[in-house]
């Protein structure tokens, strides 16, 4: 290809006892959106790390625009003209706007000159944001927002961007890509990395895609089916989760939360929120973090206590009990965050098995740890949940974030709950562990348990959900069939755009 | 008991001079926290700087030169815990609880030659004019050099975390590690350029206590006043002024307590010596509950290991 802005060729990348790139090569266009695929652990982050110079390759060669690129820092990249748009927001809290931005420029202007320049390209692209601000008083939209003008006002020709969309609703995600199809109009070139198929289908006209660090496709998303990339992806056929026939209507709730509101030390909290569910049900709960998602688990899971009759399993009075308590009863939880909170990152798969099935699967024998048990306990999970783990002797750590949260899930759902409530129990897991775990709640509620599902993952909630809510602002809408809904719809229940606008600019008309 | 022999101008201008070795040590510890690092070994440092600067003014017969070697011996001990801590990633807590009893150890060891010697004197600059104003002469115009150092110090380190591009970088670098070094800041620079201040700020305030206040060598002449200065880096939460306005509070405290004292007040010692403590506590109690939560602000990586991971 001669109209190529970066070429890569054979970029070796190797670590201790891991290669997470071989042999890599990969041609982007300038003016063209180019989709890196792959499951996690594929390279892909190896890779645009190493493009943006944060990762020296062992070997290979890189080529922007002509001229051969080796960066041995990110301000190099920077220089060189690529920007980069991280998953996890690489900002920082108690600084302002402006700050940040000027954070992630070589020589930042005096702040009030950038405060003008932020504004400016902040209109250009219909992505408001005031310089001023303190990060930590925004949504995570906004946050993004501050990211990508901090790329833009370096004038970038290459724009990495890794997982842009994860933690945006519907609408937020079509200003994003308004903005983006603009700056491919005015020829900048966007590396796109994301596990959501649909988006890249919709954004990218080629796909490159990764598996264990070499590419193994490369594709037009525009005329390739998503299950084909998919297939590719993980090299083989996908399991689509298949559902069980729905929940009896008339079957008594298990789960009723009536009237909850919980303060929360860092605003928000819950507001009066209700819903039942019944036995054999699936209920996703969806909305963007930070609505009131964590101090709902928080409540649920008896971390925090709330009036006694504001939580209610078959009847009985739980919102004033404590964790442990209500695991005898048959409400279980898997919080969100895998090491450090529903898991001892230090600790063996043993322990941690103990730690939250001590009751319900009698590990404890006159008041004291029954190790074998335990350790049957464990081996029972990462054998049922196919964990890909050296023994139960291994500690969390040392688990993939998809081997880990298998081990989660399926340490819950091996205590035969009565109540399942689990938190975002995909994210950041690679497509064949996601439908592992996805199918092994589907399975626990045809088995006739109660599901509950707090997800930001709208696709994952249409999918294995009977009925759906969105819990907006510490508020939760009524829930509805999710049959029949539609992606509208469910912007409109998460609170729609959070105030953003779509480009103002000629490029508007673009937007999906 | 005769409070009337207090004077309230006489009683500022020591708590200006009181205050002094308290201000240069939190300032330099505000200066390491703030880029994330939690060096509980001021006390350590503050008494090597002590040391380090009596033997070099005793050595020279300078006292300019004597503070010199006061900030190189504090930077020297606090260049060992920034190894120890940013490179082989050694906990900080303990490590800096570590330097405070190798500091303390060590200066008394080197200082078992200087006890009962005097320190060569501070040059006092003459202010003419200013310093025969009516009691505004007296408590701001009469002090040693050192004391203005240090004030103009919380200026410039005000003016330098603030107003500069690397103030800027290394107020980030105490955020958010991971962040800053994605966008490709050094880390361990800026850290260990902020720790290696932060030393020899407790070095100065060191020597200022071994020169000025007391002026010879004692072993312990310190006295938990590295405690002290890191108990005002809270109270400020982590801002110039507010810790030039905590360490007038607890030179105060320090001062009141000696003319209670001398005036016979009937308050025990050590309910006054535990003054600073009950404010530190109880600062924190007002500033850490309901809307002041946010102003309070500890940097956001303060006291994490960092690791420059894949």
């Amino acid at each position: 290809m001669t109209d190529a802005l970066l070429t890569i060729r054979g970029l070796t990348k190797t670590y201790p006892g891991v290669v997470a790139n071989a042999d890599v090569s990969l041609d982007v266009r300038a003016a063209s959106v180019h989709a890196l695929l792959g499951e996690n652990g594929a390279g892909k982050s190896t890779l645009v790390k190493a493009i943006y110079g944060l990762v020296r390759p062992d070997r290979g060669t890189m080529t922007l625009a002509g001229r051969p690129h080796a960066p041995s820092s990110p301000r190099e990249a920077r220089a060189a003209g690529i920007g980069m748009v991280f998953q996890h927001f690489s900002l920082f809290e108690a600084l302002s706007v402006a700050e940040n931005v000027a954070l992630g420029m070589e020589d930042p202007p005096p702040l009030r000159d950038l405060g003008a320049r932020i504004r400016d390209v902040s209109r250009e692209y219909g992505l408001p944001l005031d310089p001023g601000r303190p990060v930590r008083d925004l949504s995570a939209g906004e946050r993004q927002r501050v990211e990508i003008v901090r790329c833009l006002l370096g004038r970038p020709r290459l724009l990495i961007m890794d997982e842009p969309t994860s933690v945006l609703t519907p609408q937020e995600v079509a200003i994003l890509f308004a903005t983006l199809r603009q700056l491919r109009a005015e020829g900048v070139a966007i590396l796109y990395i994301s596990h959501k198929l649909e988006e890249i289908r919709a954004l990218c006209e080629e796909a490159t895609i990764l598996r264990a660090g070499r590419v193994v496709a490369t594709c037009d998303p525009r005329e390739t089916p998503a299950r084909r990339m998919a297939e590719m992806m993980v090299g083989g056929s996908l399991r689509i989760p298949a559902r069980a026939a729905p929940a009896p209507a008339e079957s008594p709730p298990v789960l009723e939360v009536e009237g909850l509101s919980l303060a929360s030390p860092r605003g928000g909290g819950l507001r009066d929120v209700s819903f039942a569910v019944r036995a054999g049900e699936v209920l996703g709960i969806g909305g963007v973090a930070g609505n009131g998602q964590e101090e709902l688990l928080l409540a649920l899971s008896g971390e925090r206590r709330t009036a006694p009759g504001a939580i209610r399993l078959r009847g009985e009075a739980v919102g004033a009990l404590d964790p442990s308590a209500r695991r005898a009863r048959g409400l279980l939880c898997a919080p969100e965050e895998r090491n450090g909170h529903a898991a001892a990152a230090d600790m063996t798969l043993t322990e941690n098995a103990f730690l939250s099935a001590r009751v319900r699967a009698g590990l404890v024998r006159r008041g004291f740890v029954d190790w074998a048990a335990a350790r049957r306990f464990a081996e029972g999970v990462i054998r049922a949940f196919d964990v890909r783990a050296p023994g139960p002797e291994a500690t969390a750590r040392q688990l993939s974030g998809g081997n880990l949260q298998k081990f989660v899930i399926g340490r819950e759902i091996l205590q035969k709950p009565d109540v399942l409530v689990v938190a975002q129990p995909t994210w950041g897991v690679d497509a064949a562990a996601a439908a592992a775990i996805r199918q092994a709640l589907l399975d626990l509620a045809a088995g006739g348990a109660a599901v509950v599902v707090v997800s930001q993952d709208l696709d994952e909630l249409m999918e294995i959900a009977d009925r759906f809510a969105a819990l907006n602002e510490g508020r939760l809408s009524p829930a509805r069939p999710v049959a029949g809904l539609s992606v509208e719809e469910i912007g409109l229940m998460l609170g729609g755009a959070h105030g953003m606008e779509v480009a103002h600019s000629r490029h508007a008309g673009a937007a999906a | 008991m005769d409070l009337s022999a207090i004077s309230p101008a006489l009683l500022f201008a020591s708590l200006m001079v009181a205050s002094t070795p308290i201000l240069l040590a939190a300032l330099g510890e505000l200066v390491a926290e703030r880029a994330g690092v939690l060096n509980l070994g001021v006390e350590g440092m503050m008494i090597t700087g002590a040391v380090a600067g009596f033997a070099a003014a005793h050595a020279s017969g300078s006292a300019a030169l004597g503070f010199l070697g006061a900030a190189a011996g504090g930077a020297a001990l606090s260049a060992l815990f920034a190894v120890l801590v940013l490179w082989l990633r050694a906990n900080q807590v303990a490590t800096g609880l570590a330097l405070t009893l190798f500091g303390l150890g060590f200066a008394a060891l080197v200082g078992q030659g200087y006890v009962g010697l005097r320190a060569p004197p501070v040059p006092r600059p003459e202010i003419p004019l200013l310093r025969d104003i009516p009691v505004l002469g007296p408590v701001l115009f009469r002090h040693d050099l050192v004391v203005y150092l240090a004030l103009g110090l919380v200026a410039g380190v005000w003016w330098f975390l603030h107003r500069t591009g690397a103030g800027l970088r290394l107020r980030a670098v105490g955020e958010n590690h991971d962040a800053a070094h994605a966008l490709g800041h050094d880390v361990r620079r800026i850290r260990l350029l902020a720790v290696l201040f932060g030393g020899a700020c407790a070095g100065l305030g060191g020597a200022y206590l071994s020169l000025v206040r007391v002026p010879q060598w004692t072993e312990g002449l310190t006295a938990g006043a590295g405690w002290i200065a890191l108990a005002i880096v809270v109270f400020a939460s982590w801002r110039p002024w507010r810790l030039l306005l905590g360490a007038w509070l607890f030179g105060g405290l320090t001062v009141l307590q000696l003319n209670l004292q001398a005036a016979r007040v009937p308050v025990p010692v050590e309910l006054l010596s535990t003054a600073p403590y009950l404010v530190t506590i109880l600062v924190l109690v007002v500033i850490s509950s309901g809307r002041g939560r946010a102003a309070l602000a500890a940097p956001g990586s303060l006291g994490q290991p960092f690791h420059a991971s894949r």
